[in-house]
């Protein structure tokens, strides 16, 4: 295992090799400095696993607002691809009084759009949504024709705001825009900031709300989440974006407390809302048992109310009680299994800490579009060079907000705090938490996770989609992890028994003994041995 | 379910609203994946690739292969040349395919790549192949990519010697693996030397054995495609998916084809048989005529169900032209016929069909939508819907049974290897389509009504 880095760099041409080595790395024991590229160009044609900008802001962030109408502004393939494919779930509620997430919108250029511009379709196509839907909030977002022949979405936007009196918001989210998704997924948090957030009243009901920022609600995991949240007396004002509403999501700025669950997504969100409204955000993590209770004790010492950690420890005590001989009876099963996971920007942290709860040991770790500080931790961020890349995506400034800023505590209390190991404001990234040997890969391709998977023999692989065949059709266990197979929720208390269950299905599916056909390990002849004497 | 769907039909110019469509790169990307150690190529931004992979791996469950030219904004501005050259030279460094099938994305066309140019200029090694085609998604449907595909390669690798192969070729159209492998059946049946092209069985459907290959053993192989200019014939199926490389094939290198529709149902499979039948002047054989007497045979048995039965079929418009041919010959009508492909052609073939049957009262529309589809069955209800998984949340919505079929079905298993063309695949659909009702039949009746047999 030790040599697993080389032997796959060793495969690569000058070039390549240049570009990659430092993207990959292999951790020495107590390594918990290691640095590592990121966030930079993929190679052309190396099979990398990444989306574009527009799937970072219409697929993840914007698309599973439930009461908004969002527009695909292009060619029809790009809305098709992003119709229903996320599982991001959602459900009408008192903030919904219209639910479109079963719906696909485009303005389906054609042609001629593409010569002669196309705000006039997308203009036609808003009048049309008008007159069949009415929405309150119309969100438009831009393929990669739209930036190059000049459409502009934001102009679009202002005028169907004027004209119908409605929210609307142009989302410049060409496909071609910085190096991954991540690029769309900071131009949709700069949206939200500038036009939703803020403009809402609705005030919480408790001393206790939260937001969860980078929750998509991908199988239901945040309504797990919200399930513990209520039984502990914590509010949930909004989930960020999983099951999310314009509505709600315009009074996001009046909660006591964010807290964050996938970082790469939602960061910029989190630190603008520090600064304009003084909200401090926790890195929470509900993959695992013990990590939802270490991000549940956070919660109740942040709050610092003797009656609320009362709660939270009554409601840990119950949850793990009630799991306990599941999770024995599958970490029975599991134990000394190996692991390799391949995701976006933060679950590959987070679901290393669930396989360890049962005996398994994570030996690859990668990401498809993270930045150094989901790596390394958020103390590296001064250091990030920016590249050309980089630039061209956007990063707003915000300013203390007059009416609602308010700090909860004095930078000393937070330091405090931080010191009692709450990650409050901050982030240790996924490095430090990784065992001696194992592999981390920045923009895995396909190459170097077959190699992977060659050299280093994990017992499942969990990664998304485009992998899970050729992996499991060389005999390894794989599930995905973006989608979770269609299975879930996988966080909180009960979803840790759901993948528990999973990962053991995968490993002792019956079918995998049936791979080798009896005759394969039986002699063509048969004879016997002569007796002797 | 869809409960924003308003029962009043409104004429809509601009916003297309649930698609029964996508863009060209993903038809090109199936295609290329139908030829042997081919590596499929997406010229454009990284998203394009996944998307069609994605999709193409949630329907087949299998890998679907191809890489990316990793467009950014730079080379927006500047051109993708650079990209392509570096992708080229990457991709047989890394995964050694025998041909690289560029195809052109929204972005790529938009700026003008000149891919013909860019290719010249390339450094291939010996032996290798990088072929490419225009598919610009703004222009038709996944269809157009698909066929767009098949002129690329021909247009590169086939030529004329002169010297016959004695081979038909067979450009099986847009269907699963099963289809091909029923197809290619028959075709052995009837005795026909027969070259498929593409071909996606193998490649779409490989077996488990425990071994990952990124090019495992199918695909048309490229001596194959170059000969294509050399066949005693050619049998496109699929009058609007092979219009084009048939033509191509016929004004470039003389070769003869007969178009025929999907074999979809009893009398488009026989065209077929019949055209095969032209090119080996063989008897049909008494197991395929035996065959076709069991569809029948079964088409009579369960009649009584089916006729008169209200039928929705939507999708890519040959499978959709098919499945209707089918349907009337169940006795069925069918009431809402749409494609998403905007080709008026479709239109002409289906109302060809309903004359035909003298059924009255069907709407047929190319370039439709499923938000209209389903504002149609909101105001006259269907018993059934045939087509793609997306027609599940209308169905849901309505309570209509849903039997799947084409392009994508990514919510059911094991579809892609079996048929719905030939006599076995119109076995298949009858016996799916018949249980379908009957099964809503028995969920709906009071018990006094519930009958053992059926």
């Amino acid at each position: 295992m030790a040599n697993s880095r080389e032997t796959l760099l060793e495969k690569y041409s000058a070039k390549v090799y240049k570009n990659r080595k430092d993207h990959l790395l292999q951790l020495a024991e107590g390594d918990k400095n290691a640095a590592i590229a990121a966030n930079t160009r993929a190679i052309p044609g190396v099979m990398t696993a990444r989306g574009c900008c527009y799937a970072g802001c219409k697929g993840v962030v914007v698309g599973p607002l439930k009461d908004v109408l969002v527009i695909t502004h292009g060619p029809i393939g790009c809305g098709f691809y992003s119709w229903g494919t996320r599982r991001n779930k959602a459900k009408t509620d008192e903030n919904t009084d219209k639910n479109f997430i079963p719906y696909c919108f485009s303005s389906d250029m054609q042609e001629s759009n593409i010569v002669f511009g196309g705000e006039k379709k997308l203009e036609q196509a808003i009048e049309e949504a008008m007159e069949l839907f009415s929405p309150k909030c119309i969100m438009i977002c831009s393929t990669c024709p739209i930036g190059l022949i000049g459409d502009d979405v934001q102009a679009v936007a202002r005028r169907t705001e004027a004209k119908y009196g409605i929210a609307a918001i142009g989302y410049s989210c060409e496909g071609y825009k910085g190096v991954s998704q991540s690029g769309g997924h900071h131009i949709a948090n700069n949206g939200l900031m500038r036009y939703v957030i803020g403009t809402g009243d609705k005030k919480p009901k408790t001393k206790f709300s939260v937001n969860v920022l980078g929750e998509y609600n991908i199988g239901g995991d945040g309504w797990e989440e919200e399930r513990i949240f209520k039984r502990c007396g914590i509010e949930v004002l909004n989930l960020f974006t999983g099951d999310a509403s314009y509505e709600g999501l315009k009074s996001a700025h009046l909660a006591h407390l964010n807290l964050v669950m996938c970082h790469r997504s939602i960061n910029y969100i989190a630190e603008m809302m520090k600064t304009k409204y003084g909200i401090d955000w926790i890195k929470v993590n509900f993959i695992g048992v013990e990590a939802t209770c270490k991000s549940l004790r956070d919660i109740a010492k942040y709050f610092n109310d003797a009656e609320l950690t009362k709660r939270v420890e009554e409601v840990i005590a119950d949850e793990v009680a009630t799991i306990k001989s599941d999770m024995e009876h599958y970490k029975s099963k599991l134990n000394g299994k190996t692991a390799g996971i391949f995701s976006g920007g933060s679950r590959s942290h987070h679901y290393q800490v669930l396989l360890q709860e049962l005996g398994m040991k994570t030996i690859i770790a990668g990401y498809e579009f993270a930045h150094r500080d989901d790596y390394e931790g958020r103390d590296i961020i001064p250091q990030i060079k920016e590249d050309a890349d980089n630039k061209n995506i956007e990063s707003i400034v915000v300013a203390k907000d007059d009416k609602f800023y308010k700090e909860t505590y004095t930078e000393e209390q937070i330091a405090n705090l931080k010191s009692a190991g709450i990650e409050l404001d901050t982030y240790g990234g996924m490095i430090p938490e990784m065992i001696a040997e194992s592999v981390v890969v920045d923009d895995y391709n396909h190459f170097e996770t077959d190699e992977l998977i060659k050299s280093m023999k994990p017992d499942i692989f969990l990664s998304g989609i485009k992998d899970k065949y050729s992996i499991q059709k060389a005999g390894t266990a794989s599930r995905q992890i973006h989608s979770y197979d269609y299975s879930g929720p996988y966080s909180g208390f009960r979803g840790a028994v759901t993948f528990a269950r999973d990962v053991a299905m995968a490993i002792f599916t019956n079918a995998w003994p049936l791979v080798t056909p009896p005759w394969k390990n039986k002699p063509m002849l048969t004879g016997k041995l002569k007796e002797v004497g | 379910m869809l409960d924003l769907t308003p029962k009043e039909v409104k004429e809509r110019s601009a916003l297309r609203i649930n698609p029964c469509k996508t863009c060209q790169p993903v038809g090109a990307m199936f295609a290329a994946l139908g030829v042997a150690k081919c590596m499929p190529h997406s010229h454009g931004s990284q998203g394009c690739c996944s998307y069609h992979r994605m999709v193409l791996s949630r329907h087949f469950k299998e890998p679907a292969v191809a890489s990316s030219s990793s467009f950014t904004e730079g080379a927006s501005v500047f051109g993708g040349k650079a990209n392509i050259t570096t992708s080229v030279k990457n991709i047989f460094e890394m995964y050694n395919p025998d041909i690289i099938a560029v195809h052109t994305t929204c972005l790529s066309e938009t700026i003008g790549d000149d891919l013909t140019s860019f290719i010249i200029d390339l450094q291939i090694p010996e032996g290798k192949r990088v072929v490419h085609c225009n598919t610009p998604s703004y222009v038709g449907s996944h269809i157009n990519g698909y066929f767009n595909m098949m002129m690329g390669f021909m247009n590169y690798l086939t030529g004329k010697t002169g010297m016959p192969t004695g081979k038909t070729a067979i450009f099986p159209g847009w269907v699963n693996p099963g289809d091909i492998r029923e197809l290619k059946r028959i075709a052995k049946a009837m005795k026909v030397s027969t070259v498929f092209f593409p071909d996606q069985t193998g490649v779409l459907d490989a077996p488990m054995n425990g071994k990952y290959e990124m090019y495992p053993e199918g695909g048309t192989p490229i001596e194959e495609i170059q000969n294509l200019g050399d066949s005693n014939g050619l049998i496109a199926l699929g009058e609007i998916t092979c219009i084009e490389p048939a033509e191509l094939l016929e004004k470039k290198w003389k070769v003869p084809f007969t178009l025929l529709p999907l074999p979809v149902g009893v009398a488009y499979t026989d065209q077929y048989v019949m055209a095969l039948q032209e090119e080996s002047k063989h008897e049909v054989p008494e197991e395929l005529e035996a065959e076709r007497g069991r569809l029948v045979d079964l088409l009579l048995d369960s009649a009584q169900y089916t006729i008169g039965k209200k039928v929705a079929i939507f999708g890519d418009p040959d499978v959709v032209i098919g499945l209707t041919s089918l349907a009337l010959e169940m006795g069925m009508v069918p009431r809402y016929v749409i494609t998403g492909t905007p080709k008026e052609e479709f239109t002409r073939k289906v109302e060809a069909l309903f004359s035909q049957y003298a059924t009255t009262g069907c709407t047929v529309k190319a370039n439709a939508d499923l938000f209209e589809l389903h504002q149609w069955i909101k105001n006259e209800r269907v018993d059934l819907m045939i087509g793609s998984t997306y027609g599940k949340q209308i169905a849901r919505a309505e309570d209509i049974p849903f039997v799947r079929a084409g392009f994508p079905v990514i919510d059911r298993y094991g579809g892609p290897l079996q048929p719905i063309v030939g006599y076995a695949g119109g076995i298949r659909m009858v016996e799916q389509i018949v249980n379908a009702l009957l099964d809503r039949f028995d969920r709906d009746v009071v018990d006094e009504d519930f009958e053992i047999v059926l």
